[in-house]
């Protein structure tokens, strides 16, 4: 069953832009991407969107919908109501490049920024050996598709953009998660870099990064909270810092 | 995963100004009602802290003698001006208060644990964050305020404290389940047991799931090893407080609701308003 569709797609640059108003036809089981593409084959040649896979994998496709964060590729069409009229704009929180492709090298200076994974100096590619219990909390972590959703969604920069050079974000949060939990990352150092170089502290785990993450990645629960405990860990509880002390047992390094 | 970072492409500083973001009027573009959740969230929240601030100021009717139930609010009674029967093992180590003091009830020296422990947990902390303080009230609505810097100082720094409380909620959920025991005691000696002391069960129960739920609880036990492989029974643990983990906001919500029910319960069976219903002796 195709209906004609009222959509309003944001177009414009980093100078001005504004909400423009389109009609197009929708069809059974198709997703918003479809409806853009199909925007660009018949009345806006020029219309720019970034996208690759259009299966949820590549994490190009990312934009608000009715002022959600979303992936183009991954939001259905029936969704909606064939009288309702479907808001497209691009992310908010990056600088836009043009219509809904948007600048995000924030991400990737941010990522630079924190320590690559570090193994053990003996050993060589090949002879690394984990186990599947110890690998599987940084597993999740590695389900990121880098679509920058989270990123784009939580408040510290998205409303605060002054913030931007203090804090990395929720997926350098589970970046840095990942090597920590990481059964033979060796450095000893990550919470503490957390908290004084990516802006842990700033996070007010109000989970929107959660909510937004189309790989279901709980941000939050598994990441940002553990990191916080991690922290805690090191600089606040005198329980355990008295046993490191006196029991010259250290059980938050490497070795446990 | 977007295009990959070519070895030497320019480290472009990250962009500080507004003005390069896509001009677009309206504050949110959401058309869902997403400003239910947290008007709920706020009454909820709201009703509870009335109901403990009132409850707090009432200082009467929290231990029911004759069916041995004593009010969560008030336990333990551990002041020398508590009723007497409504202290238990835990004596009464603080002293009667001079009396300008005494407003000051036993359910404000005790409720000083349980509510920090509510006040700092993370749930707790997202919700009224939300609800209260607007930071942000919903995702992809804009935070209420002009400047923001989270958690990184005081007095939101302290926050960092949960750990302490988590260790006091240990010991609360411990009177809590001790307090159920000592009311299935009869009305002439011996076992017995009402619909008081059924409540008080659910409701330590309940308290546990929200506890042992703790995010500090699931570091503590396993979550900071780096290796799970070496401590299996820690990891064993650390499973089982996972599960209860992901559903602590239902736990939190189930838990605050008990505790005001059995709570009142109590405080009604000790004011002379309802008898407590007795299953046998
Ligand atoms: S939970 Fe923290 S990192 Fe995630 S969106 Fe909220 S403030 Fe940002
Ligand atoms: S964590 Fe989720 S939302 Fe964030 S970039 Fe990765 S896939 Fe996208
Ligand atoms: S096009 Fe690849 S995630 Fe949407
Ligand atoms: S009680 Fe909620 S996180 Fe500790």
């Amino acid at each position: 069953m195709s209906y004609q569709g009222k959509f309003r797609v944001w177009r414009g640059d980093h100078a001005s832009g504004e909400l423009t108003d389109f009609t197009a036809e929708v069809n059974e089981g198709e997703v918003v991407l479809d409806v853009v593409h199909r925007l660009q084959a018949t009345q806006a040649p020029d219309l720019a969107v970034r996208w690759n896979c259009k299966a949820g994998k590549c994490g190009s496709c990312s934009a608000e919908i009715n002022g959600r964060p979303r992936l183009l590729c991954m939001t259905r069409m029936n969704m909606f109501t064939p009288d309702q009229v479907v808001t497209i704009t691009p992310m908010r929180t990056f600088p836009v490049i043009k219509d809904l492709v948007t600048d995000v090298s924030f991400n990737y200076v941010k990522a630079r920024e924190l320590p690559a994974f570090e193994p053990p100096k003996d050993l060589a590619p090949g002879e690394y050996r984990m186990q599947q219990i110890d690998v599987e909390r940084s597993q999740e972590f590695r389900k990121c598709i880098e679509c920058f959703l989270c990123q784009n969604t939580c408040h510290v920069v998205r409303d605060h953009d002054e913030n931007k050079p203090e804090f990395s974000g929720p997926r350098l949060f589970i970046r840095a998660a990942e090597l920590d939990m990481h059964p033979l990352d060796t450095r000893d150092d990550r919470k503490e870099t957390a908290q004084a170089e990516q802006g842990l502290g700033y996070c007010n785990i109000t989970k929107c990064c959660t909510e937004v993450c189309p790989e279901h990645i709980k941000i939050t629960d598994n990441a940002i909270i553990p990191m916080k405990e991690r922290v805690v860990d090191r600089k606040y509880d005198p329980i355990t810092w008295l046993g490191r002390k006196i029991a010259r047992r250290d059980q938050l390094s490497n070795q446990p | 995963m977007t295009a990959p970072v070519t070895a030497g492409s320019p480290a472009a500083p990250p962009s500080t100004a507004h003005h390069d973001r896509a001009t677009i009027q309206e504050n949110t573009l959401r058309t869902d009602r997403w400003w239910v959740t947290p008007l709920l969230t706020f009454i909820g929240l709201a009703a509870f802290v009335v109901y403990g601030l009132v409850r707090a100021f009432m200082n009467k009717w929290y231990w029911a003698g004759d069916v041995h139930l004593i009010a969560p609010f008030y336990s333990p009674c551990l002041s020398q001006s508590c009723v007497s029967g409504s202290s238990h093992i835990l004596g009464q180590p603080i002293p009667r208060l001079p009396d300008w003091l005494s407003w000051v009830s036993p359910a404000m020296m005790v409720l000083i644990l349980p509510g920090g422990f509510r006040l700092t947990c993370y749930y707790y902390r997202k919700s009224y964050y939300r609800s209260f303080w607007f930071s942000p009230p919903a995702c992809a609505v804009p935070d209420g305020h002009k400047t923001y810097s989270g958690e990184t100082r005081f007095p939101l720094l302290f926050q960092n404290i949960h750990r302490y409380f988590f260790y006091g909620a240990l010991f609360v959920g411990s009177v809590l389940t001790y307090d159920a025991f000592l009311s299935l005691s009869g009305k002439d000696g011996g076992i017995g047991l009402g619909v008081g002391s059924i409540i008080l069960f659910i409701n330590a129960a309940l308290i546990w799931a929200y506890t042992l739920g703790c995010h500090s609880c699931r570091n503590i036990v396993g979550g900071r090893l780096k290796h799970f492989s070496s401590h299996p029974v820690r990891y064993w643990m650390w499973g089982k407080v996972s599960v209860l983990n992901g559903k602590h906001q239902q736990w939190a919500w189930a838990s605050m609701v008990s505790v005001v029910l059995a709570d009142a319960y109590v405080m009604l069976v000790a004011s002379g308003a309802l008898t407590d219903v007795r299953i046998f002796n």
